[in-house]
């Protein structure tokens, strides 16, 4: 579970935000947030962050892990389509899914990536091929998992930086401040993960009201920075 | 951080299950054959809105759930039957003495062509007390179901306590949604920009309907004013349809839910 030496430069390699997988194109939610005035310095992007994180995030994580540790991705894919009832956060789940698998098969050749992506041609739940990922890469559960929780953070920070011009140390604090709960929630993951080897239903179902809402507003805007 | 706890062993609190069992009674109407209740959970039949549907109220006996107790409410809704089952009044959640947590379970199944609608009246988690709820429900392919759920956090004036939902529901034996919120003190976020912000009252309205196969319905926005609330009915990934609802209190979220309902209902079977 735990990274070795081998594998640590393999985790750097797929957690960068400069990975092709697509990830600069979205806000997780904080363009939408931050057009409603909910987020507009670092202290509520930090409660956003935090909130997205115990929510989205160790769902997400919780599915990398799971996939990582050798689950059925079919029924992972199934479980994320139960966590997430906005069909925006659907479609961009799977759109990034897609990217993802694109950018993981030509690092890390796999028959597992390549049965998913023959599976699901338009693209499986983004955190469910980033644990299959993670696996091809040599790394474990607890990898995958630091991997999405990270992304559930890092990608809104970024994002409040350009839309609201924040001081890009001050964003880059808020996530050096979550750090030890972004540890917490990808243990939490990984334990959950061990769980729904046997039965699916432990995987975490945390869902965040005000994210789904807001998605599907912000699919509706004519004009936007981000894509979600 | 959300996930439920196992109730703490050795609890001084009540345990309570009631029972319900609709079936069809073979001239048209709907039969009761199990109608079990025990402490605070008494199911009664109440005169019903349609012939062909028996009605049952759950009636809060004594208040309830406590700090400590837990409560089980089943109830099976076989092939061609009609149930509907509200409740008295609203549900409040209260601290015990030894501040363990309430647990209440509800367990559902709705049989092939048979018709569930679940309304009970809202869930008042009031200051310093902690429920962990769970309801799941098992749905054939050709049952339907209406589900709501209401959560408010603190009666009027009142700081919130720490409730955590989980509303799993499984069609044919597939995963159709799976969300559980987890509110108050405690939960880190809760109260942020992600998750209820400044609601204080939150609510879903979930609607399982074979029909929804063939009549795919597009997302609604039903609102979107903070001073009013929000809410936006969404298509999910099965035939099923699902108004999530914020607001200050548990009327508006009650006036959303019902605006998402009528946007979305099939036509009666």
């Amino acid at each position: 579970m735990t990274t070795t030496t081998a594998t640590r430069a393999a985790l750097l390699v797929l957690a960068d935000g400069r990975f092709p997988a697509g990830g600069h194109a979205h806000s997780g939610g904080a363009e939408a947030a931050i057009a409603a005035g909910r987020v507009s310095d670092p202290a509520s992007l930090e409660a956003f962050c935090r909130g997205r994180l115990g929510t989205a995030g160790l769902v997400a994580a919780a599915l990398a892990a799971a996939a990582a540790a050798g689950a059925n991705p079919l029924l992972l894919d199934e479980a994320a389509d139960a966590r997430t009832p906005s069909p925006a956060l659907r479609m961009t789940a799977r759109k990034l899914g897609r990217q993802m698998m694109r950018a993981a098969r030509a690092c890390w050749p796999s028959p597992a990536l390549d049965a998913l992506a023959a599976a699901r041609p338009r693209g499986a739940h983004q955190p469910v091929v980033l644990g299959l990922a993670a696996a091809a890469a040599g790394l474990g559960p607890l990898d995958a998992a630091h991997a999405a929780a990270y992304e559930a953070v890092s990608g809104p920070a970024t994002a409040a930086v350009r839309l609201l011009s924040l001081d890009p140390f001050d964003a880059t604090a808020v996530l050096a401040r979550l750090a030890p709960e972004l540890d917490r929630v990808a243990e939490l993951a990984v334990a959950a993960a061990e769980s729904a080897l046997d039965d699916l239903d432990a995987l975490p179902a945390a869902s965040a009201p005000l994210l789904e809402i807001a998605a599907e507003a912000h699919a509706a805007w004519p004009v936007r920075l981000f894509a979600s | 951080m959300t996930a439920v706890a196992p109730a703490p062993a050795a609890s001084c609190g009540v345990r309570a299950a009631a029972r319900i069992v609709a079936a069809p009674d073979g001239r048209g109407g709907t039969a009761l054959p199990v109608l079990h209740g025990e402490g605070p959970l008494v199911p009664r039949r109440t005169r019903a809105a349609r012939a062909d549907t028996a009605q049952v109220t759950v009636v809060g006996a004594m208040s309830a759930p406590l700090g400590g107790d837990h409560l089980r409410l089943d109830a099976r809704v076989l092939p061609g039957a009609r149930l509907a089952v509200g409740s008295a009044a609203a549900t409040v959640s209260l601290p015990g003495r030894d501040g363990a947590r309430a647990r209440y379970d509800v367990r559902l199944a709705v049989d092939e062509g048979a018709e569930l609608r679940w309304l009970p009246e809202p869930l008042i988690a009031a200051a310093g007390s902690d429920l962990a709820m769970t309801t799941r429900v098992e749905l054939a392919e050709g049952a339907r179901l209406v589900l709501r759920e209401e959560l408010v956090l603190g009666r009027a004036g009142e700081r919130p306590g720490r409730l955590v939902s989980r509303l799993t529901v499984r069609r044919g034996g597939r995963a159709l949604l799976d969300q559980e919120v987890a509110l108050g003190p405690g939960v880190p976020g809760w109260s942020g920009p992600a998750v209820l912000d400044r609601y204080r009252a939150m609510g879903q309205l979930l609607i399982a309907d074979p029909w929804f196969e063939e009549h795919a319905p597009g997302v609604v926005a039903l609102a979107s004013d903070p001073a009013e609330g929000e809410a936006v009915l969404t298509p999910l990934a099965g035939p099923a349809v699902l108004v999530t609802a914020l607001g200050r209190d548990a009327l508006t979220v009650r006036r959303l839910l019902n605006a998402g309902q009528r946007a979305a209902a099939p036509p009666a079977g």
